[in-house]
Protein backbone atom coordinates (compact mmCIF):
# COMPACT_ATOMS: atom_id res chain seq x y z
CA UNK A 1 0.00 0.00 0.00
CA UNK A 2 1.21 3.45 -0.95
CA UNK A 3 0.37 6.40 1.29
CA UNK A 4 -1.65 8.95 -0.71
CA UNK A 5 -2.42 11.50 1.99
CA UNK A 6 -1.07 12.00 5.51
CA UNK A 7 -0.19 14.73 7.97
CA UNK A 8 2.67 16.92 6.67
CA UNK A 9 5.77 17.12 8.87
CA UNK A 10 5.54 20.91 9.01
CA UNK A 11 2.39 20.76 11.17
CA UNK A 12 2.24 19.69 14.81
CA UNK A 13 -0.34 17.15 15.97
CA UNK A 14 -2.26 19.86 17.92
CA UNK A 15 -5.97 20.18 17.06
CA UNK A 16 -6.95 23.33 15.15
CA UNK A 17 -9.17 25.77 17.08
CA UNK A 18 -11.00 26.80 13.88
CA UNK A 19 -14.76 26.32 13.51
CA UNK A 20 -16.08 23.20 11.70
CA UNK A 21 -15.65 23.53 7.94
CA UNK A 22 -13.39 26.60 8.12
CA UNK A 23 -10.96 26.52 5.20
CA UNK A 24 -8.08 27.86 7.32
CA UNK A 25 -7.32 24.21 8.06
CA UNK A 26 -7.08 23.29 4.37
CA UNK A 27 -4.81 26.27 3.70
CA UNK A 28 -2.54 25.49 6.69
CA UNK A 29 -2.16 21.96 5.38
CA UNK A 30 -1.28 22.94 1.82
CA UNK A 31 1.26 25.53 3.00
CA UNK A 32 2.85 22.83 5.19
CA UNK A 33 2.85 20.35 2.30
CA UNK A 34 4.56 22.91 0.03
CA UNK A 35 7.23 23.57 2.70
CA UNK A 36 7.77 19.80 3.09
CA UNK A 37 7.95 19.10 -0.62
CA UNK A 38 10.41 21.93 -1.24
CA UNK A 39 12.46 20.84 1.83
CA UNK A 40 12.44 24.29 3.39
CA UNK A 41 11.27 23.45 6.91
CA UNK A 42 14.62 24.16 8.58
CA UNK A 43 14.85 27.49 6.73
CA UNK A 44 11.27 28.74 7.12
CA UNK A 45 10.23 31.70 9.27
CA UNK A 46 6.53 32.57 9.39
CA UNK A 47 4.80 35.68 10.69
CA UNK A 48 1.29 35.34 12.15
CA UNK A 49 -1.45 37.97 11.91
CA UNK A 50 -4.08 39.16 14.34
CA UNK A 51 -7.39 37.46 13.57
CA UNK A 52 -8.44 33.82 13.49
CA UNK A 53 -4.94 32.90 12.30
CA UNK A 54 -3.37 34.46 15.42
CA UNK A 55 -2.55 31.05 16.89
CA UNK A 56 -1.00 29.65 13.69
CA UNK A 57 2.39 29.57 15.47
CA UNK A 58 1.02 26.72 17.60
CA UNK A 59 0.37 24.62 14.49
CA UNK A 60 3.32 25.17 12.15
CA UNK A 61 6.41 23.15 13.01
CA UNK A 62 8.85 25.91 12.00
CA UNK A 63 10.01 29.24 13.44
CA UNK A 64 7.03 31.57 13.82
CA UNK A 65 6.60 35.11 15.08
CA UNK A 66 3.50 37.07 16.08
CA UNK A 67 3.05 40.57 14.64
CA UNK A 68 0.92 43.49 15.81
CA UNK A 69 -2.34 43.95 13.91
CA UNK A 70 -1.57 44.37 10.20
CA UNK A 71 2.19 44.78 10.71
CA UNK A 72 3.25 41.33 9.55
CA UNK A 73 4.83 42.59 6.27
CA UNK A 74 6.92 45.12 8.24
CA UNK A 75 8.26 42.40 10.57
CA UNK A 76 8.81 40.03 7.65
CA UNK A 77 10.79 42.80 5.90
CA UNK A 78 13.16 43.04 8.87
CA UNK A 79 13.60 39.27 9.12
CA UNK A 80 14.20 38.82 5.40
CA UNK A 81 16.73 41.66 5.17
CA UNK A 82 18.78 40.09 7.98
CA UNK A 83 18.37 36.43 6.96
CA UNK A 84 18.37 36.50 3.19
CA UNK A 85 18.70 32.76 2.62
CA UNK A 86 15.65 31.88 4.70
CA UNK A 87 12.12 31.51 3.40
CA UNK A 88 9.93 34.17 5.06
CA UNK A 89 6.15 34.17 4.76
CA UNK A 90 3.27 36.01 6.39
CA UNK A 91 -0.19 34.57 6.89
CA UNK A 92 -2.83 37.31 6.99
CA UNK A 93 -6.59 37.70 6.84
CA UNK A 94 -8.55 40.41 5.10
CA UNK A 95 -9.23 42.51 8.19
CA UNK A 96 -5.54 42.39 9.05
CA UNK A 97 -4.08 42.96 5.57
CA UNK A 98 -6.66 45.08 3.74
CA UNK A 99 -7.80 47.30 6.61
CA UNK A 100 -5.33 48.20 9.37
CA UNK A 101 -2.34 46.73 7.51
CA UNK A 102 -3.02 48.46 4.18
CA UNK A 103 -0.02 50.82 4.43
CA UNK A 104 2.40 48.03 5.36
CA UNK A 105 1.34 45.71 2.56
CA UNK A 106 1.29 48.38 -0.17
CA UNK A 107 4.74 49.67 0.78
CA UNK A 108 6.25 46.20 1.24
CA UNK A 109 5.07 45.47 -2.29
CA UNK A 110 6.23 48.85 -3.65
CA UNK A 111 9.71 48.30 -2.18
CA UNK A 112 9.75 44.86 -3.78
CA UNK A 113 10.54 43.14 -0.47
CA UNK A 114 11.49 39.55 -1.15
CA UNK A 115 8.76 38.00 1.04
CA UNK A 116 5.72 35.79 0.43
CA UNK A 117 2.28 36.82 1.68
CA UNK A 118 -0.56 34.32 2.04
CA UNK A 119 -3.72 36.43 2.11
CA UNK A 120 -6.93 34.76 3.31
CA UNK A 121 -9.95 36.64 1.98
CA UNK A 122 -13.29 35.62 3.55
CA UNK A 123 -15.01 39.03 3.21
CA UNK A 124 -15.58 39.39 6.97
CA UNK A 125 -13.82 39.92 10.32
CA UNK A 126 -14.02 36.37 11.66
CA UNK A 127 -12.43 36.38 15.13
CA UNK A 128 -14.10 39.53 16.46
CA UNK A 129 -17.59 38.32 15.61
CA UNK A 130 -18.43 39.04 11.99
CA UNK A 131 -18.03 42.78 11.42
CA UNK A 132 -17.80 44.40 7.99
CA UNK A 133 -14.32 44.24 6.41
CA UNK A 134 -12.96 46.28 3.46
CA UNK A 135 -13.54 43.21 1.29
CA UNK A 136 -17.19 42.67 2.36
CA UNK A 137 -19.36 42.35 -0.76
CA UNK A 138 -22.13 44.82 -1.63
CA UNK A 139 -25.35 43.75 0.09
CA UNK A 140 -23.62 41.31 2.45
CA UNK A 141 -25.15 41.28 5.94
CA UNK A 142 -22.65 41.55 8.81
CA UNK A 143 -23.04 42.67 12.42
CA UNK A 144 -21.99 46.23 11.49
CA UNK A 145 -23.99 46.31 8.24
CA UNK A 146 -27.26 44.68 9.38
CA UNK A 147 -29.17 45.85 6.26
CA UNK A 148 -26.41 44.73 3.90
CA UNK A 149 -23.33 46.73 2.81
CA UNK A 150 -24.47 49.94 1.07
CA UNK A 151 -21.93 51.56 -1.27
CA UNK A 152 -23.29 55.10 -0.75
CA UNK A 153 -22.39 54.83 2.93
CA UNK A 154 -19.40 52.46 3.08
CA UNK A 155 -17.97 52.38 -0.43
CA UNK A 156 -16.92 49.34 -2.43
CA UNK A 157 -14.95 46.15 -1.67
CA UNK A 158 -11.19 46.35 -2.34
CA UNK A 159 -9.58 43.95 -4.80
CA UNK A 160 -6.14 43.53 -3.21
CA UNK A 161 -4.54 41.32 -5.87
CA UNK A 162 -5.29 43.78 -8.67
CA UNK A 163 -4.18 46.69 -6.49
CA UNK A 164 -0.79 45.18 -5.63
CA UNK A 165 -0.23 43.95 -9.19
CA UNK A 166 0.15 47.59 -10.29
CA UNK A 167 3.26 47.95 -8.12
CA UNK A 168 6.57 47.53 -9.95
CA UNK A 169 8.09 45.66 -6.98
CA UNK A 170 5.56 42.83 -7.12
CA UNK A 171 6.91 39.71 -8.80
CA UNK A 172 4.09 37.21 -8.41
CA UNK A 173 0.49 38.13 -7.57
CA UNK A 174 -2.29 35.61 -7.91
CA UNK A 175 -5.79 34.86 -6.63
CA UNK A 176 -7.06 31.33 -6.05
CA UNK A 177 -9.86 29.63 -4.16
CA UNK A 178 -10.33 26.46 -2.10
CA UNK A 179 -14.00 25.77 -2.77
CA UNK A 180 -13.46 22.38 -4.43
CA UNK A 181 -10.68 19.76 -4.78
CA UNK A 182 -9.50 21.05 -8.19
CA UNK A 183 -9.05 24.56 -6.85
CA UNK A 184 -7.27 23.28 -3.73
CA UNK A 185 -4.69 21.70 -6.03
CA UNK A 186 -4.43 24.94 -8.05
CA UNK A 187 -3.89 26.88 -4.82
CA UNK A 188 -1.09 24.51 -3.88
CA UNK A 189 0.59 25.11 -7.23
CA UNK A 190 0.24 28.87 -6.79
CA UNK A 191 1.81 28.75 -3.31
CA UNK A 192 4.70 26.71 -4.67
CA UNK A 193 5.22 29.26 -7.42
CA UNK A 194 5.19 32.08 -4.86
CA UNK A 195 7.80 30.27 -2.75
CA UNK A 196 9.88 29.68 -5.88
CA UNK A 197 9.65 33.41 -6.71
CA UNK A 198 11.04 34.28 -3.30
CA UNK A 199 13.82 31.69 -3.40
CA UNK A 200 14.91 33.04 -6.80
CA UNK A 201 15.02 36.55 -5.24
CA UNK A 202 12.65 38.04 -7.81
CA UNK A 203 10.69 40.22 -5.38
CA UNK A 204 7.37 40.45 -3.57
CA UNK A 205 4.92 37.58 -3.97
CA UNK A 206 1.34 37.23 -2.76
CA UNK A 207 -1.30 34.51 -3.08
CA UNK A 208 -4.83 35.70 -2.26
CA UNK A 209 -7.02 32.73 -1.32
CA UNK A 210 -10.82 33.03 -1.29
CA UNK A 211 -11.87 31.37 1.93
CA UNK A 212 -15.04 30.77 3.94
CA UNK A 213 -16.40 31.77 7.34
CA UNK A 214 -19.43 29.48 7.84
CA UNK A 215 -20.03 30.68 11.42
CA UNK A 216 -20.25 34.41 10.68
CA UNK A 217 -21.91 33.98 7.28
CA UNK A 218 -24.62 31.94 9.05
CA UNK A 219 -24.31 28.98 6.68
CA UNK A 220 -23.31 25.36 6.93
CA UNK A 221 -19.82 24.53 5.55
CA UNK A 222 -21.11 23.19 2.22
CA UNK A 223 -23.37 26.21 1.58
CA UNK A 224 -20.41 28.45 2.43
CA UNK A 225 -18.28 26.79 -0.27
CA UNK A 226 -21.14 27.26 -2.73
CA UNK A 227 -21.33 30.96 -1.81
CA UNK A 228 -17.64 31.36 -2.70
CA UNK A 229 -18.36 30.08 -6.18
CA UNK A 230 -21.67 31.92 -6.62
CA UNK A 231 -20.97 35.36 -5.11
CA UNK A 232 -17.26 35.85 -4.45
CA UNK A 233 -15.63 34.60 -7.65
CA UNK A 234 -17.70 36.95 -9.92
CA UNK A 235 -16.41 39.96 -7.92
CA UNK A 236 -12.93 38.57 -7.14
CA UNK A 237 -11.89 36.87 -10.40
CA UNK A 238 -9.34 34.05 -10.09
CA UNK A 239 -6.03 34.03 -11.90
CA UNK A 240 -2.48 35.36 -12.02
CA UNK A 241 -2.29 39.15 -12.13
CA UNK A 242 1.44 39.59 -12.31
CA UNK A 243 4.25 37.19 -13.14
CA UNK A 244 7.69 38.77 -13.40
CA UNK A 245 10.05 36.82 -15.64
CA UNK B 1 -11.99 -5.69 -3.46
CA UNK B 2 -11.38 -2.14 -2.32
CA UNK B 3 -8.36 -0.45 -3.83
CA UNK B 4 -7.93 2.15 -1.11
CA UNK B 5 -7.90 2.28 2.65
CA UNK B 6 -8.84 5.37 4.67
CA UNK B 7 -8.04 5.86 8.31
CA UNK B 8 -9.91 8.43 10.41
CA UNK B 9 -8.43 10.11 13.49
CA UNK B 10 -11.97 10.54 14.84
CA UNK B 11 -10.98 12.52 17.93
CA UNK B 12 -10.10 15.49 15.67
CA UNK B 13 -13.24 15.42 13.49
CA UNK B 14 -15.68 18.35 13.69
CA UNK B 15 -18.31 16.78 11.40
CA UNK B 16 -18.19 19.55 8.78
CA UNK B 17 -19.10 16.89 6.17
CA UNK B 18 -16.80 18.28 3.45
CA UNK B 19 -15.22 14.81 2.95
CA UNK B 20 -18.68 13.26 2.61
CA UNK B 21 -19.78 15.90 0.08
CA UNK B 22 -16.68 15.57 -2.12
CA UNK B 23 -16.16 11.76 -2.02
CA UNK B 24 -16.70 10.78 -5.67
CA UNK B 25 -17.86 7.27 -4.72
CA UNK B 26 -20.17 8.16 -1.82
CA UNK B 27 -18.25 5.87 0.52
CA UNK B 28 -18.29 8.16 3.58
CA UNK B 29 -20.91 9.20 6.13
CA UNK B 30 -21.35 10.37 9.72
CA UNK B 31 -21.06 7.80 12.50
CA UNK B 32 -24.39 8.45 14.22
CA UNK B 33 -23.69 5.84 16.94
CA UNK B 34 -20.63 7.59 18.37
CA UNK B 35 -19.85 11.03 19.77
CA UNK B 36 -16.21 12.10 19.92
CA UNK B 37 -14.45 14.18 22.59
CA UNK B 38 -15.28 17.40 20.72
CA UNK B 39 -19.00 16.54 20.86
CA UNK B 40 -19.59 15.68 17.20
CA UNK B 41 -20.66 12.57 15.33
CA UNK B 42 -17.35 11.90 13.53
CA UNK B 43 -17.13 11.12 9.81
CA UNK B 44 -16.35 7.52 8.95
CA UNK B 45 -16.35 5.00 6.08
CA UNK B 46 -19.82 3.55 5.60
CA UNK B 47 -18.98 1.51 2.50
CA UNK B 48 -15.27 0.55 2.51
CA UNK B 49 -15.63 -1.58 -0.64
CA UNK B 50 -16.28 1.50 -2.77
CA UNK B 51 -13.07 3.32 -1.78
CA UNK B 52 -10.60 3.76 -4.65
CA UNK B 53 -7.99 5.59 -2.56
CA UNK B 54 -8.19 8.79 -4.61
CA UNK B 55 -7.46 10.99 -1.57
CA UNK B 56 -10.10 13.64 -2.30
CA UNK B 57 -11.52 13.37 1.24
CA UNK B 58 -8.12 14.09 2.78
CA UNK B 59 -7.61 16.96 0.33
CA UNK B 60 -10.78 18.72 1.48
CA UNK B 61 -10.54 17.88 5.21
CA UNK B 62 -9.76 21.06 7.19
CA UNK B 63 -8.74 19.21 10.35
CA UNK B 64 -6.25 16.58 9.13
CA UNK B 65 -8.52 13.77 10.24
CA UNK B 66 -7.93 11.46 7.28
CA UNK B 67 -5.01 9.33 6.10
CA UNK B 68 -5.36 7.53 2.78
CA UNK B 69 -3.48 4.52 1.39
CA UNK B 70 -3.77 3.06 -2.09
CA UNK B 71 -2.58 -0.21 -3.62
Amino acid sequence: MKVVAKRPESLYYKKFHYCPGCTHGIIHRIIAECIDEMELREKTIGVCPVGCGVLAYEYFNCDMLEAAHGRAPAIATGIKRMLQDNFVFTYQGDGDLASIGMAEIVHASARGENITVIFINNTIYGMTGGQMAPTTLIGQVTTTSPYGRRPELTGYPIRMAELLATNEGSAYICRTSVHNPAHVLKTKKAIKKAIQTQMEKKGFSMVEILSTCPTNWGMNPIEALERVEREMIPYFPLGEFKVKE
Amino acid sequence: MAKGRVRFYSDRCKACELCIKFCPKGALGLDKKNINALGYHPATVVDPERCTGCGTCALMCPDLVIEVERE
